[in-house]
């Protein structure tokens, strides 16, 4: 078989894990992410305009354990992909591409993303009264 | 130049068809778009926490609420076609399956825009 033994082109498994790739792979996931999650903005929306007992279902689907992970891994998957957007933004008038601006807004996108998800649930946890 | 290539590479679907310009600058607008869009998406949703349904309803039956809801449903599912068909075109190379999805995307995001446009309207207008 001396096709198999052929060598390949380099792909991720290769490469030492570096904050560039990360901050690029995380957008894509994240979007993906957000885009399966248009089904609840949806459901919410299309329950709100059907009357209390759809709502209450939605309400009870969001309010239990995956729900809720669902909804926290959808906040920091906004959180992310806006921060990491406007980081894109920023990379479109063809700034901050010097190595060391490069990876201090990566990091800063993906730090960021935790800060504000923690942000956003602090906000859910005190309005519900605590835990 | 052009005079020199056959038409086939065109029906082929090869080289440019002259409006890949378009999907970059269209994804950048929605994405624009949505930056503030997302900030009062995150407030709205934080505001629906505490309130029961009438509550809710009142909430996005305000008539600025309405606006950006549709203006944000528009842009998200807007953004989510130019960002999936990319995702595809990168990783779906079977070329049935290609077109099949690319497909199935589009008429998702266009069936859940008008969706959510008319449970929308649907609540402003109390119906």
């Amino acid at each position: 078989m001396p096709q198999a033994a052929r060598p390949k082109s380099p792909h991720l498994q290769i490469y030492r894990w570096q904050i560039q790739m990360v901050s690029s792979i995380l957008h894509r996931a994240a979007g993906v992410a957000l885009a399966g999650g248009t089904v609840l903005l949806v459901c919410l929306l299309v329950a709100l305009a059907g009357g209390p007992e759809v709502y209450a279902k939605v309400q009870r689907c969001c309010a239990s354990m995956p729900g809720q992970l669902l909804l926290l891994g959808w906040t920091w998957s906004l959180a992310y992909h806006l921060l990491n957007g406007l980081r894109h933004l920023l990379e479109d008038t063809a700034a901050g591409f010097e190595i060391r601006t490069f990876v201090m807004t990566g990091w800063v996108a993906v730090l960021g993303s935790f800060v504000l998800t923690a942000l956003v649930w602090i906000c859910v946890l005190l309005q519900r009264g605590g835990l | 130049m052009s005079r020199l290539r056959t038409p086939l590479k065109t029906v082929r679907g090869l080289g440019s068809a002259r409006s890949g310009t378009r999907h970059f600058i269209v994804q950048r607008i929605t994405a624009v778009a949505l930056v503030p869009l997302s900030c009062w998406f995150v407030w709205l949703a934080l505001s629906l926490v505490h309130l029961d349904y009438a509550g809710a309803r009142a909430l996005i039956a305000q008539p600025l609420h309405a606006v950006l809801m549709v203006a944000f449903v528009g842009s998200v599912f807007w953004h989510a076609q130019l960002g999936l068909q990319v995702v595809i075109e990168d990783y779906v190379h079977t070329p049935g399956l290609e077109i099949a999805s690319q497909l199935a995307v589009k008429f998702l995001c266009v069936l859940g825009a008008l969706a959510s446009i008319l449970a929308v309207v649907r609540i402003a207008l109390g119906s």
